[in-house]
């Protein structure tokens, strides 16, 4: 009986993705004979998606961090990424790199946007915190939630207003809502067959390494971060017990502060690789961009480094699966139903402990 | 932007409308500098706030000149010659222009500490006054469309206006006309107030039925007497908006269950009777018959939606829900519906609806329709609001955790809030499938379900009045500036963190619900989320 009742659940829920799964492209039977017949097709989508899953997980550590510490689900995150990428943008446009450049003009840009677009998204978030939210510290639940929302809209329109700016930035190109293309700085160049000599049926570019390399990069500085240095600690105590922290002679502001500027900054780094990688950005971007990172950081277990980390490979593996086998146009849905079922199945997320008070 | 704004002019040839904009920014700034200074004697506070004055009028000037001697195009892309002109007050040697800048903005910030000083009820009633100058002075379009069929009205705003804005005389009389009544009636109020508290509880209902039927009639006959179907058009927007708002009200605002998808609800109701009653989908219903279709639908999506998410609190309820309202639109795109649906290309020729013949065709007879229904769901709204559902609910809004150890059922309170919150939504969908007769998934993007919270935000969450105020402003006000379309979501994001900080109970707010967020701002309870708060 015990067993029945824990596992009907997952019955209803298998027999449920069987009958409607069709429906959003999740026909079971095509898809296992795609993948039979081609199998090295799979494993390049696992390589996308932990391209893309890496640089989801990177914003979902922004939301996670901040969700941590003052419990507040920050809606216009998403937007400060989107912002990222259109500042790592500007400033390529600035240096004049283009994709013919020789490699140390286009590393030293790279670098520079890199620069720019993590010093202006820690800058704006901290400033979104300080005018939009820390008045709001102890007023109803709704209330900051609601102030995060109108953020999301200002941020937006100022990426929309920013992309019409084309006198100044050519880069811009004409239309300020288009898509704007994104200069290739790193090129596609076959890791496996042009490095190791190696030839086999699978591709992992430069641009996969890349992303892959600099994410794993910052996340295992920002775990670095928050186990060992003074401020790290702080924040951990901040997100444990913010009163408890205030008598041990935290400045509460201070560390918040922080927090924000941290999140921003990843923002700004996870803006540049997205532009890097998939070389296009556009100004509501930071929506759906926002909505997956978000979905990534509730998977893992919202508050939780780790669990960020590992949801946002799982929601990009999830997508770009989904994006080969269902159909794209389905995979917001997908990732929205992912985001349903853990939330009412498991709120505490993959790895998270128990938040259910304060979610 | 502020090209835009000086093109309008609020008394015709005196000021415009970015130049006013500018003087209230001086004069808000200044306002705000003198506030400190009281305990420091009249004369310091003068010379702050001129001080103030003096300062925002150099940084003006600092920025004309800047942009005049080197070229700086490229880098604000709205500084035009008409923004330097407008700045210098339309003077064409610039140094005089900057002298007049400079100057003014003292005098602006003189009047300030003089407006600091003056009691509050004239200072409220001088306000007043000039709000009302400008509202007049912007509104002159709209006022002239829509009194050109009475007479005697046409006479009076044509005397009122010049080519483009107030005439001096129609602002100087408005304003004395409005200041007056203003202060008359900040004298008379309290008294007022008073007999009516001291009417015995007949003559009080007399009184305040008396007054709704005087408001009925007069939104009842007004459109007709007007007969403009631009009015019409702006009127039956809002009356949609009012529908959705007073269901979402319900959700947010009663139960405290914040809903980011409810836009779900209201295509939910305009596909049904677009399936029902469109003969393309092979519909043979009319809208009549379709409508209660609608709302069972709506409600029957209301429970499934919402059996899901009953155990989700909070901020994630609201993602979750947004999941749900973009669900609902790739449904409906999709190509597994389009047989039924019709995919991206919609639903297309609706029937109007129709009584004895009569046929509901333009807006002002739409109109008619939205109005019974919002009397009913008004009437709905505020029985359930005092009603034990609606007591459950606040206390959910409340306390979730102390709701439940009262005895309120949680599962079934919230479902019920989801469902009548759907079914109002349902309506509105409804009316507007037919008020329009073709409907497609482009009409019901995320973008309505924040039109509809802000609206919610900016009246005042809970309040019924404040749903009506709000859908004026949030549908209504953007009809006034049509050449600021662009930013509407940029003013509406703004709106709700500004309402947030300064004014969380919004512009009409309910009487309970302010006091609850006052007492709770006085003394920052310190967050603790094991103890149940004292009180």
């Amino acid at each position: 009986m015990q067993l029945v009742r824990r596992f009907l659940p997952l019955v209803i829920g298998i027999y449920l993705l069987l009958f409607f799964g069709p429906l959003a492209g999740f026909d079971f039977f095509r898809i296992v004979g795609e993948i039979y017949n081609k199998p090295s097709l799979l494993l390049q989508q696992l390589i996308n998606g932990l391209a893309n899953g890496s640089i989801v997980a990177i914003v979902a550590l922004g939301y996670t961090l901040v969700y941590g510490i003052i419990e507040l689900v920050n809606f216009a995150h998403g937007d400060v990424f989107m912002l990222g990428a259109f500042m790592a943008l500007t400033v390529i446009g600035a240096t004049g790199v283009t994709e013919t450049s020789t490699a140390s003009e286009k590393l030293t840009a790279a670098l520079l946007a890199g620069a720019a677009a993590i010093i202006f998204c820690g800058v704006i978030n901290v400033i979104i915190e300080r005018f939009a939210y820390r008045r709001l510290r102890n007023a109803p639940r709704l209330a900051p939630l609601i102030s995060a929302i109108g953020v999301s809209f200002i941020v937006q329109n100022i990426g929309l207003f920013w992309g019409g700016l084309r006198s100044f930035f050519p880069i811009m190109g004409v239309n300020s809502a288009a898509p704007k293309a994104f200069p290739d700085l790193i090129g596609r160049v076959d890791v496996f067959k042009d490095w190791f000599g190696l030839d086999l049926p699978i591709t992992l570019s430069t641009k996969e390494l890349m992303v892959i390399v600099v994410a794993a990069a910052l996340m295992v500085g920002l775990r670095l971060l928050v186990q060992y240095t003074k401020i790290g600690k702080a924040m951990r105590a901040t997100a444990e017990n913010r009163d408890a922290a205030k008598i041990m002679g935290i400045d509460i502001d201070r560390v918040i502060s922080f927090t924000f500027l941290l999140g921003g900054a990843l923002a700004g780094a996870a803006g540049l690789m997205f532009g890097l990688y998939n070389n296009t950005v556009v100004f509501t971007m930071g929506f759906t961009g926002g909505l997956r990172a978000f979905t990534s950081a509730v998977l893992g277990g919202i508050g939780n480094i780790t669990g960020a980390m590992f949801g946002g490979i799982l929601i990009g593996l999830l997508a770009a699966f989904s994006d080969q086998y269902f159909s794209s146009r389905w995979t917001n849905a997908w990732v929205f139903a992912i985001l349903v079922t853990v939330m009412v199945f498991r709120p505490t997320g993959l790895m998270g402990e128990n938040v259910g008070q304060k979610a | 932007m502020v090209e835009t704004f000086d093109k309008r002019d609020v008394i015709s040839e005196v000021i415009s409308l970015g130049a006013t904009v500018l003087l209230l920014t001086v004069l808000s700034t200044a306002y705000l500098a003198t506030r400190g200074q009281d305990k420091n004697g009249v004369a310091w506070m003068f010379a702050g706030s001129a001080l103030a004055g003096l300062l925002s009028g150099i940084v003006l000037a600092l920025f004309v000149l800047t942009t005049t001697l080197i070229d700086m195009r490229g880098v604000f892309i709205n500084v035009k010659p008409s923004l330097i002109s407008l700045l210098t007050l339309k003077q064409e040697n610039l140094t005089l222009g900057i002298v007049y800048l400079i100057g003014t903005s003292t005098v602006t910030g003189l009047v300030g500490a003089v407006l600091y000083r003056t009691p509050g009820r004239v200072r409220q009633a001088l306000l007043i006054a000039f709000l009302c100058v400008l509202t007049l002075g912007v509104m002159q379009e709209l006022l002239r469309v829509t009194f050109s069929n009475i007479g005697f009205l046409a006479q009076l705003i044509k005397s009122l206006y010049e080519k483009n804005g107030l005439s001096v005389i129609g602002a100087a009389g408005i304003f004395i006309v409005t200041f007056t009544l203003t202060l008359v009636w900040s004298f008379a109020q309290s008294p007022v107030q008073a007999r009516i508290a001291g009417l015995s509880s007949r003559g009080q209902f007399i009184l305040k039925s008396s007054v709704f039927l005087l408001l009925f009639a007069a939104l009842f006959f007004i459109p007709k007497a007007l007969d403009n179907i631009y009015i019409g058009e702006v009127l039956a927007n809002v009356g949609l908006f009012i529908l959705m708002g007073l269901g979402l009200n319900i959700v947010v605002g009663f139960a405290g269950l914040l809903d980011l998808g409810y836009v779900a609800f209201f295509a939910i109701g305009a596909y049904t009777v677009g399936v029902l009653t469109s003969p393309e989908r092979g519909g043979t219903l009319n809208f009549w018959e379709a409508l209660p279709f609608a709302i069972a639908i709506a409600v029957l999506f209301g429970f499934i939606l919402g059996i899901p998410v009953l155990k989700i609190r909070g901020d994630y309820l609201a993602i979750v829900t947004m999941g749900f309202g973009e669900i609902i639109r790739i449904l409906v795109l999709s190509d597994f519906l389009r047989p039924w649906l019709g995919g991206a290309g919609g639903i297309v020729g609706i029937p109007k609806a129709e009584i004895l013949g009569f046929q509901f065709a333009g807006p002002i007879e739409i109109y008619y329709i939205i109005l019974i229904g919002i009397f009913i769901v008004v009437f709905l709204a505020i029985r359930l609001k005092d009603s034990r559902l609606g007591r459950a609910w606040m206390a959910i809004r409340e306390d979730e955790d102390v709701a439940q150890a009262m005895g309120i059922n949680l599962v079934w309170t919230k479902l019920i809030a989801f469902a009548i919150g759907a079914s109002f939504a349902g309506i509105s969908g409804a009316i507007f499938a037919t008020k329009l007769s073709t409907i497609y998934p482009q009409s019901f993007k995320f973008d309505v379900s924040i039109n509809v919270l802000a609206l919610l935000i900016l009246g005042g969450m809970g309040s019924i009045p404040g749903v009506i105020i709000g859908a004026l402003m949030v549908v209504g006000l953007p009809e006034l500036f049509r050449e600021f379309e662009d930013f509407r979501f940029l003013v509406y994001g703004a709106a709700l963190v500004v309402m947030m900080q300064l004014r969380p109970e919004g512009l009409w707010p309910e009487t309970l619900h302010m006091r609850e967020l006052h007492h709770e701002h006085a003394p920052p309870e310190p967050a603790s989320t094991d103890s149940i708060p004292a009180n």
